[in-house]
């Protein structure tokens, strides 16, 4: 199978390289019949070595890269893959479609569900539609209107947050982004449906929290969960946009970070080099954790699902007496 | 030295007079620190005594200077009637930010207060409510754990002895960033705790003040069954700051100040300090049983 990678990072090059070699030598072996096993096998060790020296303790600065690779599957890359029936259905009602919020009736396995998620675009033209993911109101109201058809017809919910934020923009302020938002964070808190989340990329801020509570809180393994970026960090608290790297360790914004925090459930692992390198496989693991995690919560009922998740968020906080 | 050049060092030296006869007029002007105040908006220098007397609200143009929090107290309940709830409540550092404990000690000490929300109950027009009030001077009125549990214990107490409730929002740093994720959850916390004790029949009134941005305003300060606010406070979502970087556009003086989101339907009444008092009042008593 012949991959073509549109966008290297730094750290990936080495890799990437190596992997060309090998496939160059396993061409020549294939066209000329000479038996180059030897060096492909010893260069396959030297991948393997250098794979798992990059991608075994990923500082929190590269997990972001990874968030934010070009390459990494988008929402419906990856609902496609998972969900066995999907229709996207549109419009807030109040004003307009937004590109950059998706939503609408799937079913996984045999469970008919609700699905909403950020859409970030693959190319530039595609961004123009979906604003980079980055909502306004209208997505948020979108949104809104599939979770009270998902409480009506009792149907759990599922989403998947891929957002840099919400968009900051005249007409998002003007509109109510930040009533949007607010009546979300309301109308989740409360619902008596299953509501299962998972960041698949950039789980920015408010923006974020906007599709993203739920019973259960997950993450792939390289996504990130932060209040701000580590730009907007490292501008704020150092001046200076070199120290991204040292702001985003101290934003503690890793899946690794926020589940020892206890601020998610857990972690859906990603293949050796992140979801990019094997889409399908990401998706198989998305899946499989989803379809346990919706049969765990399905035996709830409606009250107690509403009370599990209302606890869940009211227990959270870091603070001491006195 | 040429002819044009003399001329020009002439009016140099004019220019460098006067300027310097400026610059010690306006510090004559600005010496006696304490004493006077120079209008934000109009530069008007008002007497921080009379400044004191019109609630901090300039008597010339109107501005409204920001009121702290033990002061807006004052000016909004009976007197001596407010009993503060969980003082107790302190910021420990979860992600063990750095500077964040230097951070806390500093705005400790700037305002007084232990952190930047402060709650509890007390009476107005005789009538029994529970208040909270972010202040913009601790740590720009952040949202971290302590402002959320407050807040979030505060609506409850409210729900179950089922009295009204008023928040006063400054927050113009919305979530707080020091405490990370911990502080995202703090809106999903308070929103949570909002809509119970609306949906039980609670009456919930948001005054929103100078500035309300960000995580504050997209969670509790957005969903008041009233909404009030200040003239010319900023209000929104995204600072106008990051907007401009991201549009690239000039953006008009009149965007997201409370005047602009009453146009725009985002509220119900832009109030002046003086009336905010009789405005609460009125709203209590036309709402709920005598
Ligand atoms: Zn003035």
């Amino acid at each position: 199978m012949t991959e073509q990678y549109e966008f290297v990072l730094d750290f990936e090059k080495p890799i990437i390289e190596l992997e060309h070699k090998i496939k160059e030598l396993k061409g020549v072996t294939e066209r000329e019949g000479m038996n180059l096993d030897k060096e492909i096998r010893s260069l396959e060790l030297r991948l393997r070595k250098l794979q798992k020296e990059t991608f075994l303790n990923l500082s929190p600065w590269r997990r972001v890269q990874l968030a934010r690779h070009p390459d990494r599957p988008k929402t419906l890359t990856l609902a496609n893959l998972i969900f066995d029936e999907f229709l996207l259905l549109h419009g807030d009602r109040f004003y307009a479609d937004d590109g950059a919020m998706v939503a609408g009736l799937a079913r996984l396995g045999k469970e008919p569900v609700i699905f909403i998620g950020n859409q970030k675009g693959k190319s530039i033209k595609e961004n123009l539609y979906r604003n980079f993911g980055m909502a306004h109101p209208e997505g948020y109201r979108k949104a809104k209107r599939l979770m009270s058809l998902a409480e009506k017809f009792s149907r759990p919910i599922i989403t998947f947050v891929d957002t840099p934020g919400a968009y900051p923009g005249i007409e998002a302020e003007e509109r109510g982004q930040a009533e949007a938002i607010a009546a979300n964070l309301e109308k989740m808190s409360w619902l008596k449906v299953p509501i299962i989340v998972v960041i698949i990329g950039e789980g920015g801020s408010g923006g974020a929290l906007g599709i993203g509570i739920g019973n259960s809180i997950l993450m792939l393994e390289n996504a990130i969960f932060s209040v701000i970026t580590p730009e907007g960090c490292a501008a704020i608290l150092w001046k200076n946009q070199e120290k991204v790297e040292e702001a985003a360790k101290a934003l503690k914004l890793t899946a690794r970070n926020l589940l020892e925090l206890k601020l998610i459930d857990g972690i859906i692992p990603e293949p050796r080099g992140g979801a990019h390198r094997d889409v399908e496989q990401t998706a198989r693991n998305i899946k499989r954790v989803l379809l346990k995690e919706l049969s765990r919560l399905k035996k709830l009922s409606p009250q107690s699902l509403a009370r599990q998740r209302f606890k869940k968020y009211r227990e959270m906080g870091s603070f001491k007496r006195g | 030295m040429k002819e044009s050049e003399k001329r020009t060092e002439k009016k140099l030296g004019w220019f460098r007079e006067t300027y310097k006869k400026i610059a010690e007029s306006r510090k004559k002007i600005e010496v006696p620190d304490g004493l006077w105040t120079r209008c934000t908006n109009c530069s008007e220098i008002i007497y921080n005594k009379n400044l004191e007397e019109n609630l901090r609200v300039c008597p010339k143009c109107g501005y409204h200077f920001h009121l702290r929090a033990r002061k807006r107290i004052e000016i909004t309940l009976d007197a001596n009637s407010f009993v503060e709830h969980d003082f107790e409540l302190s910021s420990d550092n979860p992600l063990d930010f750095p500077g964040y404990e230097e951070k806390i000690s500093a705005s400790k000490e700037i305002t007084g207060l232990n952190e930047a929300a402060v709650t509890g109950e007390g009476k107005i027009g005789g009538r029994y409510i529970f208040l909270g009030i972010t202040d913009f001077e601790f740590i720009g009125g952040s949202m971290g754990s302590v402002v959320g549990e407050r807040i979030t214990c505060l609506v409850e107490k409210a729900l179950k002895e089922k009295v009204p409730l008023v928040l006063i929002s400054g927050s113009g740093g919305g979530a707080r960033m020091q405490e990370g994720v911990f502080s995202l959850m703090q809106m999903a916390k308070t929103s949570a705790a909002i809509a119970e004790f609306k949906r039980s029949g609670g009456l919930y009134v948001s005054l929103l003040t100078h500035p309300t941005m960000g995580g504050v305003m997209a969670s509790f300060a957005s969903r008041g069954d009233i909404i009030l606010a200040e003239p010319g406070a900023l209000l929104g979502f995204a600072g106008p700051r990051v907007i401009k970087q991201t549009i690239k556009q000039h953006i008009p003086q009149s965007f997201q100040r409370s005047e602009s989101l009453l146009s725009h339907g985002m509220i119900d009444l832009v109030v002046n300090r003086k009336e905010m008092r009789p405005t609460l009042i009125k709203i209590l008593n036309l709402l709920l049983p005598e």
